[in-house]
């Protein structure tokens, strides 16, 4: 038990000193992309290899006993290059390997106890090797405030967090009042990074003054973009980072009690908490009279059922009391009646988790990342066309180019950027034009767009920007609570209209319409889901018209994505007569035989691409084109 | 919340409303909605009733408190293209073949889209149509008119307490149902019908009974009865453009003789019989202290409730059957057989103001002979239906008596029709049973605090007193029962009544979209109280002549059979069996409970076993083996029944015995 902020000290002393005495340390990332690649195997494959020179040990280990050293070998949460996985960190030299196979793992191993480096496995771009993790510049324009920990310590051991200052923010706190915690929280500028921006300060400060006895603190983590994972590695990677800044939260509002909504698609981060969980507790960090002071307080987990619509707060506290999750109108802030009618504060995982950070290391240092109005850092899931795919955390108002080029490594396959999508089913489609828009919560909104969660997918020219719209509108469309007319009918009406463009069957009037529709979803809905679901529709609209038009008037998908807009065309100058695709056609649309060359029966073909994909590369006979070719060639 | 707000360019002084949409319905301005309803929570989903306030933008008015210095618009541009789309958005995906519907004429989103002038729907036609669920006695659900305003989830759940309907599904295929989608007819749904008068479109209906009536009329083989309620004399007239409360009295029983119906008779006759049996049963309980309090049980929907969630109360229930029945059950029983007739020859019609009265005429308790004593119930509505599609001009009709000697009524059986109603009529009754007085006032009920529908009044009796309660809607029944068991509150008698108001607002009764309508029909009954040239049961001649020629006295063995019945729990509401091992010439019976419980403790196993014993024994042809769900043991599993044997915490090591001892000896 830790019962005051000198054991915590002490123990953050104590296990620090472990630590340095755990020699090599060989970091397997287990974040969900890595695992996926491989990374488990990696892990085993590492451990046996060790086991065999000696069991590895572990911080605990290392703190009972002040003249053992040892071999660590440690899963971490993400640690963000997921494109690049499975990762493999070795200390005390900070040699980063990537794209690691159990094959590799013997000379890693050898390597890393000889002190020596695996060339062959280092990040390699442009011809440039670089062996430690902070010069990739994937890394290097980042800022990690929230992400700090993640992938350097092991996530489930209290003490490794500890020895990176875990719970001493919360230490800190406990020796101020709320009034000054939630001063210092406002003079931060801290902004709720679930989407909407609201100060977060602002937020506790109207809860504080509620007279109930009761209140609740609420952690959400029903993070369900899309292409989304912010919230999940971070709760993976550093559990305790949030929990300390749900037990400041509560300290400062005066609740006794919080819990974290969590997506129970989420089990790795279930896991985690749960374990987080019951070692604070064991730690009396959650619990009664918390660091020997008067304050108690406990958190349980909420596990969510998977809507998306529960990440909206008001239909989050009806699905934790029990009832069917939907929005109810706002006022009454739940700040003011939230949760079984408590004032209740609901605060983002990634809010939550800078809460340490300023406690710790004051206003300045927060307002010394990001801009005045949009302080701090903000992370983001980078996916969709961009060569590093990954988790990334940077100040606010770095440019999209910065995010994209520079940290995002540019466009995968040297091809031409067409758009970002940035907030998700909420967001906004922003095109080249508004590249060197800083990424802040009013700069995205005035183009169109959201801050969002973080969920970040770039599109290029391959990508159809009214399939874009209609992925996107079958998204919300599917996870529309359905209690609003202009939500749950609008969507509807607008995917209907949507896929009609897509098909092929687009009518003149259908531009007007879909603006008529989004803009009543806009104004008339309940709840933001609805409010921002016309987002993706009327920025592809706004920037992308052209693209539109030429569905509905020429019949025509510019990026060739949309099946019934395209044709395929065998060159004939190009075909060699060699009859592959004649064979792999399903649907016999080829004509043509030896020496003979092939033609595309416009008719019969389905548009599936297969003789594309099996035209020998280099024949390159096959061509899609936009547009539908009649027989003959014409278009 | 008190200052001004201005309403179109208009000031108005808040004066305490719940929210702007009732401040700007008091401007005349009939501001569009749906999902608003005068008695129910806000819900805020259709959108209609949005307004544009000056510094907040768009806002649902029903949802919003008004504050001061609000500035409000109504109606503009933007706002009528929002309505506009939100009605064509409803209608695309509606059944609007409005020519054939239930609700023509009656349907907000008719005439919302008639009001818009809306004439095209620019979207998709749903083709797939929606099963309507028909299986209930007493209403109709038709998912394909359906506009998800939730009314009647929350009359349900907030009026009534019970929570039949909920949202089910997410996005476009939201829908309104039943737990699991099933049908009315196998969830606790009392039908009690108040969805109904909360439905702005057709998606819940009156199941209608008015074909069958037709059809009485005119066989010539039939002698076709009709009786009518009391509610339904003071709220018929609505239906052709009378005012609410209006008594229409003898244009109905004009208008019920120009249908055809032989014999005409007021079912507040046989109120005047309930309350005697009603009070002799009280006046027994209260003098030997048992089964107390009692509930009244002339309300199909309440003794259905109590059924479903009240089981323990049952003994308490009169065991009076409600007062269409005593009739139905006196002219089956004892009237056809004096007129040479058999119970099949006479067709019983009941005009009620109620949906429930429907699934209480088809209890297989309530029947002579096989015949039910009830044979057709029909609403106020459907008797105005049968009224305009005969063409009769309602409002032209010379006004007609009932026949004799079951068409006359003392006031307190014609007050029946309202909350507080049967109360009185049991205190009169009471009253000169005790002391041989009439008094001149009736008691007054006053509200009880903190208990909302809910009145009491104490009758003092001797040296003590008897303390009555009133209460109407289920949700505050709900409340009143939880008190009661607590102590918090104490009486003697309790009446329920599961409509708002009682039976003036059943389920069956012409529309109502405000209290108004409601507290007029409640005057318009207490008036035709006092136009009665008698006010209390036993001053009815008839009633007097009926107890001397068929019943002898009120509570006698007679009197039982003929007008009173027994509950059953309802608890668990469909008792439908998995067949495990099904014999074809069953000898015993085996029923293994799988419920949560009982499967925690090991009833798979038990079934499992019992089938490999059955099997051993080769006596799959003569035992029968079902899982079946809850049989309330729940902290004794795993339970077994075995012809009609309860068993309890069966385990599979017992199991080889008590087969032999149960199963196998009794084979032999």
């Amino acid at each position: 038990m830790i019962r005051s902020s000198i054991e915590l000290n002490r123990l953050q002393a104590l296990y620090a000193d472990a630590l340095s005495r755990q020699r090599p340390r060989i970091l397997v990332c287990a974040g969900t992309g890595c695992i996926a690649s491989g990374a488990l195997e990696v892990f085993s494959a590492i451990t046996t290899l060790v086991k065999e020179r000696g069991d590895p040990v572990d911080v605990e280990l290392l703190a009972e006993d002040p003249d053992r050293h040892g071999i660590g070998v440690v899963i971490t949460g993400c640690r963000g290059l997921c494109v690049q996985g499975p990762l493999v960190e070795t200390q005390p030299d900070n040699l980063l390997y990537v794209k690691v196979k159990v094959s590799d793992t013997p000379d890693i191993v050898e390597a890393t106890i000889a002190g020596e480096t695996v060339e062959r496995l280092l990040y390699e771009k442009d011809g440039r090797r670089y062996p430690n993790a902070r010069d990739i510049p994937f890394y290097r324009y980042q800022k990690p405030l929230t992400l700090a920990n993640c992938g350097h310590i092991n996530a489930e051991s209290l003490p490794e967090c500890i020895t990176r200052g875990g719970y001493q923010g919360l230490a800190k706190a406990l020796t101020m009042t709320p009034a000054q915690v939630i001063d210092m929280i406002e003079g931060s500028g801290l902004r709720g990074r679930g989407g909407a921006g609201f100060p977060t300060g602002r937020k506790w400060r109207s809860c504080s003054v509620q007279p109930e006895e009761i209140k609740y603190i609420v952690c959400n983590g029903d993070e369900g973009d899309p292409g989304a994972f912010m919230n999940r590695s971070l709760l993976e990677a550093d559990p305790h980072r949030v929990l300390e800044g749900m037990l400041i939260g509560a300290y400062a509002i005066g609740a006794r009690q919080g819990y974290i909504y969590v997506r129970a698609e989420y089990p790795l981060a279930v896991t985690r908490l749960r374990r987080a969980i019951n070692d604070a507790k064991q730690e009396g960090l959650i619990g009664d009279g918390i660091l020997g002071s008067d304050f108690s307080c406990q958190i349980d987990i909420a596990e969510g059922a998977g809507a998306f619509v529960c990440g909206e707060e008001t239909a989050m506290m009806a699905a934790m009391a029990g009832r069917r999750g939907m929005p109810r109108r706002r006022p009454p802030f739940p700040a003011i009646s939230g949760l079984l009618g408590k004032p209740t504060i609901i605060n983002n995982v990634e809010t939550l988790a800078h809460v340490p950070g300023i406690i710790l290391n004051g206003i300045d240092w927060f307002r010394s990342f990001g801009t005045p109005t949009n302080p701090g850092t903000k992370t983001f899931a980078l996916a969709g066309k961009v060569n590093n795919t990954g988790l990334v955390e940077i100040p606010l108002g770095l440019t999209i180019r910065e995010l994209i080029f520079d940290i995002g490594g540019g466009i995968e396959g040297g091809k031409a950027f067409k758009a970002v999508q940035i907030g998700g089913p909420s967001g906004g489609c922003l095109p080249e034009t508004h590249l060197d828009y800083g990424i802040d919560y009013e700069s995205l909104t005035s183009a169109g767009a959201i801050m969002g969660s973080g969920g970040l997918v770039v599109l290029n020219e391959d990508d159809c920007m009214v399939e874009t719209a209609r992925y996107f509108m079958k998204f919300t469309q599917n996870e529309s609570c359905g209690k609003c007319v202009p939500c749950r009918e609008g969507t509807k009406r607008m995917l209907e209209i949507l896929t009609r463009i897509t098909t092929g069957y687009g009518r003149e009037e259908d531009i007007d319409l879909l603006e008529e529709v989004a803009a009543t979803v806009k104004d008339g809905s309940l709840c933001a889901l609805g409010k921002t679901a016309p987002n993706p529709v009327l920025t592809t609209l706004r920037y992308f018209r052209d693209e539109y038009i030429a569905h509905i008037c020429e019949r025509k998908c510019p990026a060739r994505v949309c099946p019934p807009l395209i044709s395929y065309y065998i060159v004939p100058d190009k075909c060699k007569a060699c009859m592959i695709c004649l064979r792999k056609c399903p649907v016999e649309a080829i004509t043509g035989g030896k020496k003979e060359v092939h033609v595309i029966d416009q008719d019969k073909c389905d548009r599936c691409g297969v003789c594309l994909s099996v035209c020998p590369e280099k024949f390159g006979a096959v061509e899609c084109i936009p547009g539908r070719l009649n027989n003959g060639g014409e278009k | 919340m008190s200052g001004t707000i201005t309403i179109d360019q208009k000031q108005l002084p808040i004066n305490g409303e719940d929210n702007l949409l009732e401040l700007i319905r008091k401007a005349s301005v009939d501001l569009p909605a749906f999902c608003y309803h005068f008695e129910l929570s806000d819900f805020g989903a259709c959108r209609m009733c949005i307004v544009e306030e000056e510094k907040m933008g768009f806002i649902a008015s029903c949802s919003t408190p008004p504050a001061d210095g609000m500035v409000i618009r109504t109606t503009t541009p933007r706002l009528q293209r929002m309505r506009r789309t939100i009605l064509e958005l409803l209608l695309a995906d509606h059944d609007r073949d409005c020519t054939i519907c239930e609700r023509s004429g009656q349907c907000r989103l008719q005439e919302l889209t008639l009001r818009f002038g809306i004439d095209n729907i620019r979207f998709g036609k749903d083709i797939e149509a929606l099963p309507r669920d028909e299986l209930s006695a007493s209403l109709v659900r038709d998912p394909n008119k359906c506009v998800l305003c939730g009314n009647c989830v929350r009359n349900c759940s907030e009026i009534q307490g019970i929570g039949v309907l909920d949202f089910a599904y997410r996005g476009a295929r939201v829908r309104v149902m039943p737990a699991f989608g099933k049908s009315l007819a196998e969830v606790e749904c009392v039908g009690c019908g108040q969805c109904i008068q909360a439905c702005p479109t057709a998606a819940l209906t009156i199941k209608f009974e008015i074909d069958s009536v037709w059809a009485a009329l005119s066989d010539p083989h039939k002698r076709v009865i009709v009786q009518t309620a009391p509610a339904v004399r003071v709220a018929l007239g609505e239906e052709f453009a009378g005012k609410a409360g209006a008594i229409s009295t003898g244009k109905m029983v004009a208008a019920l003789r120009r249908l055809g119906f032989h014999e005409v008779y007021d079912t507040c006759f046989a109120a005047d019989l309930t309350a005697m049996e009603e009070t002799a049963e009280f006046l027994h309980r209260f003098e030997k202290g048992e089964n107390l309090p009692q509930f009244t049980s002339c309300c199909p929907a309440w003794v259905k409730y109590a059924e479903h969630f009240h089981s323990e109360l049952l003994d308490q229930l009169s065991t009076c059957r409600s007062p269409h029945q005593m009739l139905g059950a006196l002219l089956k029983k004892f009237y056809a057989r004096e007129q040479g007739l058999s119970p099949q020859d006479i067709f019983v019609v009941s005009v009620m103001p109620c949906t429930a009265k429907k699934f209480e005429a088809k209890r297989p308790e309530f029947t002579t002979e096989g015949s039910p004593d009830v044979d057709a119930v029909i609403s106020t509505h459907e008797l105005a239906r049968m009224i305009r599609e005969m063409g009769i001009v309602f409002e032209e009709l010379e006004d007609d008596s009932y026949d004799l000697p079951f068409g006359f009524a003392s006031g307190a059986g014609t007050i029946f029709g309202y909350s507080g109603g049967v109360s009185t009529a049991v205190i009169r009754t009471a009253i000169y049973k005790l002391s041989g007085k009439r008094p001149a006032v009736d008691f007054a009920f006053t509200p009880v605090e903190g208990f909302p529908n809910v009145n009491e009044t104490i009758v003092p009796v001797g040296d003590g007193a008897i303390r009555i309660a009133t209460v109407h809607t289920l949700g505050a029944a709900k409340k009143l029962i939880a008190a009661l068991r607590t102590g918090e509150l104490s009486y003697h008698l309790v009446e329920v009544m599961a409509c708002p108001g009682g039976c003036i607002s059943g389920g069956g009764q012409p529309l109502i979209s405000d209290a108004q309508a409601r507290h007029e029909r409640a005057q318009g009954m207490r008036g035709a109280d006092k136009l009665q040239q008698i006010r209390a049961p036993q001053d009815n001649l008839f009633i007097k002549e009926v107890y001397q020629r068929w019943l002898e006295q009120p509570g006698s063995d007679v009197a039982h059979r003929t007008l009173h019945t027994g509950y059953t729990s309802r608890r668990r509401v469909f008792g439908q069996f998995i067949p495990v091992v099904a014999a074809e010439r069953p000898v015993v019976d085996i029923k293994v409970c799988v419920g949560t419980s009982c499967h925690l403790r090991g009833s798979y196993g038990v079934i499992q076993e019992l089938a490999a014993l059955i099997e051993k024994q080769q006596l799959t042809d003569r035992v029968n083996l079902e899982a079946t769900f809850c049989l309330e043991q729940c902290d004794r599993g795993p339970s077994v029944v075995i012809d009609g044997h309860l068993l309890e915490g069966v385990s599979e090591e017992r199991l080889p015995a008590i087969f032999e001892e149960m199963v196998v000896k009794n084979l032999v």
